[in-house]
C-alpha cells in the first residue's frame, strides 16, 4: 500500500474529497451535455437548411470549435471575457459555457449527419404508403435517425467527461485538482502518493465513462442492420 | 368501354431542362396488367414515380378515376393510399418487424382497426409463404423475402393500382423467381398492375399489354404476342435483339 502510495487515500477524508471532485467534474460535464443535446438538436436541424448563408455560418462555428483547443477557449472565456466585458463569471459557469459551446457544435453535426443519413428511399416508401410528412418523420425518419445518433453521442459524452480535467486550469477544484492538493499535502510523509492518487483518478474517470461506452456498444449491436 | 381507371394525358417530365418524358398518353383499365419495358434511362421508373406523385410533372395530367394526381397538392396522400408501390431498393423500415412494417400505414394512415389489419396481414403473409417470419426484422430476411413483404405491405392498403419498379433488379438470380411468382399470382386475381421489368419471359407471361418506352416516348404498344414475336418498330426489334445470343457452336 505504502510503496504504491495508496495509503494516503484513506487518511482523513481524502477519498471522500476525491469523490467530491469527481462529482464536480461530472456535474459540469453533465449539465453541459444536457444543454448540448437540446441546443445541438436545434443546431443540427438548422444545419440541414439549404440557405447558403445559414450553411456558411454553421460551418464556421463548427470549424472554430474543431480547431480551437478547449483550454484556449476556457482561458478566453474565463480570463478574457470577464476582463473585457467586466462581468462576473465563476469558473464553473465558464466551464459549462465552454463545454456547451463545444458540445452543441459537435452534437449538431451528429444530428445533421443522422437526419441526412436516413436513405432517401425510406422517405419515399413512407410517402408511397400515403403517409403525411409528419407521420413519416414521427414513425420512420426520426426513429431511424435516433438509432444512428445515440451510439455516436455516447462517444461525445465520454469525451466531454474526460476533458473536464482541463477545467482545473481555470481554478475549478475538480477531481484532478483535489488529487494534486492531497499529493502536495503529503509530499514529505508519503512521496509515492503521486502514483496512488493519479492511479485512483484514472480509475475514477474510467468508472465514470465506462457505462456510456458499454451502452453505446450495446445499442449499436442491437440496432445494427 | 368503361372509363379507364388510370388515365395519363400528354405527360411531360423534365429535370432541370432535361426532358425525361416527352408526351406520354396511356390508359389503364381495371384489372389490366401492363408491362413497361425499354432501355435503361428511358424514363420507365420516372413514369411510375410520376403516377405515385413522387415527382412533380411539367405538363399534362395523370388521373386516377376522376381525380388528378398532383404531387404538390394536399390530397396527394389520399391518392397515394389508393396506389401501391414497390421499389427496387429494399425499402422495408429496418427498425420494425415484418408485421409492424405491414400494419403501420393501414392503422396510422387509414385508421383501420388494428386487430382486423393484423388478421389480414397474417393471411397475406401466409399466401406468400412468410407467415413464420412475421416477427423477424428486415435484416434477418433474404432479398427475395424482403420484396415479398414489401408487396404484402403495399397490398394491405387495398390499393386500386399496384406499381412495381424493377422489383427484382437488385436480387440474386435464385431469388427472382419467388418474387415474380407472387406477382403472377396477383395478376391472376385480377389486380391492376403497372410493372417495370427487365425480365422478358416474365413480361411476356404476365402482361395483357406491353409498352415499349424509349427516349421518353412510347415507341410501341401491343399485346405481348404482337410485341415479342412481331415487333413493328425498328427500335423495339433492336432492343429485343439484345436479349438474344448467337450460337457459337
Amino acid at each position: 500500500m505504502q510503496a504504491l502510495g495508496l495509503d494516503v487515500l484513506f487518511k482523513g477524508s481524502n477519498f471522500l474529497r476525491l469523490l467530491e471532485g469527481l462529482w464536480k467534474a461530472l456535474g459540469i460535464s453533465l449539465i453541459a451535455v444536457a444543454l448540448s443535446i437540446v441546443l445541438g438538436i436545434l443546431f443540427g436541424i438548422v444545419m440541414t437548411v439549404r440557405n447558403p448563408v445559414v450553411k456558411a455560418v454553421c460551418r464556421v462555428y463548427l470549424e472554430i470549435v474543431r480547431i480551437m483547443p478547449q483550454m484556449v477557449l476556457l482561458f478566453l472565456v474565463f480570463f478574457g471575457t470577464t476582463r473585457v466585458f467586466g462581468w462576473n463569471l465563476n469558473a464553473e459557469a465558464a466551464s459549462v459555457i465552454v463545454f456547451t459551446f463545444w458540445g452543441t457544435a459537435e452534437m449538431g453535426d451528429l444530428v445533421r449527419g443522422a437526419v441526412t443519413g436516413v436513405p432517401k428511399h425510406q422517405y419515399e416508401s413512407a410517402f408511397a404508403l400515403g403517409m403525411t410528412k409528419a407521420q413519416a418523420y414521427l414513425t420512420v425518419i426520426i426513429p431511424l435517425a435516433i438509432r444512428q445518433l445515440i451510439p455516436q453521442s455516447m462517444n461525445l459524452i465520454t469525451r466531454m467527461i474526460k476533458t473536464t480535467s482541463l477545467v482545473m486550469m481555470i481554478g475549478v477544484v475538480e477531481v484532478l485538482k483535489v488529487s494534486q492538493q492531497i499529493i502536495e499535502a503529503n509530499r514529505m510523509s508519503s512521496p509515492n502518493a503521486v502514483f496512488g492518487l493519479y492511479l485512483t483518478v484514472f480509475i475514477l474517470y474510467f468508472v465514470a465513462c465506462w457505462p456510456f461506452s458499454l451502452l453505446a456498444k450495446r445499442l449499436e449491436r442491437k440496432w445494427s442492420n | 368501354m368503361a372509363d379507364a381507371l388510370l388515365k395519363i394525358e400528354h405527360l411531360r417530365k423534365s429535370y432541370d431542362g432535361n426532358v425525361v418524358l416527352k408526351n406520354i398518353n396511356l390508359k389503364v383499365n381495371k384489372g389490366e396488367v401492363i408491362v413497361i419495358i425499354g432501355p435503361s434511362g428511358c424514363g420507365k421508373s420516372t413514369l411510375l414515380r410520376c403516377i405515385n406523385g413522387l415527382e412533380p410533372i411539367q405538363g399534362g395530367t395523370i388521373k386516377l378515376d376522376k381525380e388528378i394526381i398532383d404531387s404538390t397538392s394536399k390530397s396527394i396522400t389520399k391518392l397515394r393510399q389508393r396506389i401501391g408501390m414497390v421499389f427496387q431498393s429494399y425499402d422495408l423500415f429496418p427498425h420494425k418487424t415484418v408485421l409492424q412494417n405491414i400494419i403501420l400505414a393501414p392503422t396510422l394512415v387509414q385508421k383501420r382497426d388494428k386487430k382486423e389489419v393484423i388478421a389480414e396481414a397474417e393471411q397475406l403473409l401466409d399466401r406468400v409463404g412468410l407467415l413464420d417470419k412475421k416477427d423477424s426484422y428486415p435484416r434477418q430476411l433474404s432479398g427475395g423475402q424482403k420484396q415479398r413483404v414489401a408487396i404484402v405491405r403495399a397490398l394491405c392498403m387495398h390499393p386500386e393500382v399496384m406499381l412495381f419498379d424493377e422489383v427484382t433488379a437488385a436480387l440474386d438470380p435464385e431469388m427472382v423467381r419467388e418474387v415474380l411468382d407472387t406477382m403472377l399470382e396477383l395478376a391472376r386475381q385480377g389486380s391492376t398492375m403497372l410493372i417495370v421489368t427487365h425480365e422478358m419471359a416474365f413480361a411476356q407471361a404476365v402482361s395483357d399489354r406491353v409498352i415499349f418506352l424509349d427516349n421518353g416516348d412510347i415507341v410501341e404498344e401491343g399485346t405481348p404476342d404482337e410485341f415479342f414475336n412481331h415487333p413493328k418498330t425498328e427500335r423495339a426489334q433492336k432492343f429485343l435483339h439484345t436479349f438474344e445470343f448467337e450460337h457459337i457452336k
